[in-house]
């Protein structure tokens, strides 16, 4: 997935020269009108990372800064907003933390693991796929999303794709080297397949016709779509799946349930969803999904 | 071993792609230079000009640009080539021609100006002079200088991995990230694949450089 966040960078960058500054700007304002309540009576039994932060009063987190609706930063405020961003928020306010006492380090897909291992971040929220080969040196809470290779088409959907069977005959474009590449090389082989280097030129082939679909994770297309939301849709059908967990140092399991308890409690309370509308929701214009199920493995 | 095996296909065509790019775009980029070359040197003010101007602009930006506007620039007033092949030709071409312009206007340069008087005073025109005087004997000169160009040409083909051409660049790239235990062994592969132009290439340039050498 390496390639795909690199794509997502150059694709976000894109899309702020695009002039997309005023959503961020919209977004910032509902942000600050909503935070988390902070709870300012919590005790933790001594010696656990929760009561280390909660004495600290601060926490340092780390997320990505290129990612719209997810993490993406504001020039003006210099935050980074979205989706991972109130997540941690709400981690951070049952901590007995205050928004403005985090720390907000940027992390890129390179680097979170060993950020984590180090103890540079106490936690990482960050568009981060919960898989195997990471579990075997971090540890993960959630999943608090999950994300999917999805299709984008025209707005107007002309070419009638409902998913990725429908891809057979049509050309469509991805980044080469990436995963939902490969998964279509292998899976969808009737599908004519175009690589770029990054997404923006897959957005600008869509754009001038010379494709009929581009096809990457959906949280990355979300992205693309809010840059120019009169040229795009999303087709909006899944199908991998991607779930997003909050990393943490391995072997930390009192932290790992503490933050399993509190994305359990935003699912039922509805800060979760409140969350997802104010951020994804707002760049996408899609209602929260379902909340996934947490995975205490 | 088994690993390139596995993989022989993709690389074979990328290699049969980057070559196809390279002997493509070095011949149109030879016509074209040599077209511009003869303008630069012709008696027609215009003419020199518009020659000057084409070298000066794309001599002077990068190809990377030069690639996307012909990707996706072009589109703006309703151009677009048919194929991203045909794109990644005229980019490599394009700017290609430029560089092949100017090695050979220093060949012209060293061809003594006696050389075109005296064809001119045997009274063949401007078109018989450059054509059977004068180029034949600045070609000679600039066999090295060419020869450089040739193989930035064909070293400058990879940015079409960026473009859409699954070439050798773009195997790499492929290749790379889906096998991060054999990173070594692609990267030899490609930079294997890229010798197999490039080495008899100089070696050519060096045959062709003897044989045409004039004593002077």
């Amino acid at each position: 997935m390496r390639i795909t966040r690199y794509a997502a960078a150059a694709a976000a960058a894109g899309l702020l020269l695009a002039g997309c500054a005023s959503e961020a700007g919209n977004q910032a304002e509902d942000a600050a009108e909503n935070t988390a309540e902070v709870e300012t009576d919590v005790e933790f039994d001594a010696g656990t990372t929760m009561a280390e932060l909660n004495e600290a009063g601060a926490i340092t987190v780390g997320t990505k800064f290129d990612q719209p609706g997810f993490g993406l930063l504001n020039p003006q405020t210099r935050e980074p907003e979205g989706f991972d961003v109130e997540i941690a928020k709400i981690i951070a306010a049952k901590l007995g933390i205050d928004a403005d006492d985090i720390t907000w380090t940027e992390t890129v897909s390179a680097n979170r693991e060993p950020f984590i291992q180090n103890g540079q971040v106490d936690i990482v929220v960050a568009t981060y796929t919960i898989n195997d080969t990471r579990k075997q040196v971090v540890d993960f809470a959630g999943p608090y999303y999950e994300a999917g290779q999805d299709i984008m088409v025209a707005k107007g959907n002309p070419e009638g794709i409902e998913g990725p069977d429908d891809l057979a005959g049509k050309t469509v474009c991805s980044v080469e080297g990436s995963t939902p590449a490969q998964n279509i090389r292998e899976k969808y082989p009737e599908a004519q397949l175009t690589t770029y280097d990054v997404y923006s030129k897959c957005a600008d082939d869509l754009k001038n016709g010379n494709v009929q679909a581009v096809t990457t994770d959906n949280v990355i297309l979300t992205g693309l779509i809010a840059g120019s939301p009169d040229d795009f849709e999303l087709v909006g059908s899944p199908f991998t799946e991607e779930p997003y967990g909050i990393g943490l140092m391995k072997g930390d399991d009192d932290f790992r349930s503490f933050i399993n308890d509190v994305l359990e409690e935003s699912f039922e309370d509805g800060s979760w969803a409140d969350a997802w509308d104010r951020t994804a929701g707002s760049v996408s214009g899609q209602e929260a999904p379902e909340p996934p199920s947490v995975d205490r493995y | 071993m088994s690993f390139l095996a596995d993989n022989f296909t993709l690389l074979r065509d990328a290699f049969l792609t980057t070559l196809a790019l390279a002997v493509v775009s070095g011949i149109c980029a030879l016509v074209l230079g040599t077209l511009l070359t003869a303008m630069r040197v012709s008696p027609v003010k215009p003419l020199r000009g518009a020659a000057v101007f084409y070298v000066e602009v794309f001599r002077n930006t990068p190809l990377t640009v030069v690639f996307f506007f012909l990707a996706f620039g072009i589109v703006e007033i309703d151009l677009q080539f048919p194929t991203r092949f045909i794109t990644a030709v005229a980019a490599l071409s394009l700017y290609t021609a430029a560089f092949v312009s100017e090695a050979l206007r220093s060949g012209i340069n060293s061809v003594p100006p006696g050389q075109a008087e005296a064809a001119r005073a045997l009274g063949l025109d401007f078109r018989q002079t450059l054509t059977s005087v004068v180029l034949p004997q600045a070609f000679r000169t600039v066999v090295p200088p060419l020869g450089n160009v040739w193989i930035a040409l064909a070293k400058n083909t990879s940015i079409a991995a960026g473009f859409a051409v699954t070439e050798l660049a773009a195997a790499l790239v492929r290749l790379t990230n889906q096998n991060a235990d054999q990173l070594l062994v692609v990267f030899l592969a490609i930079v294997a694949a890229y010798l197999v132009i490039t080495l008899p290439s100089a070696w050519l340039i060096g045959v062709i450089e003897r044989r045409t050498a004039i004593l002077r």
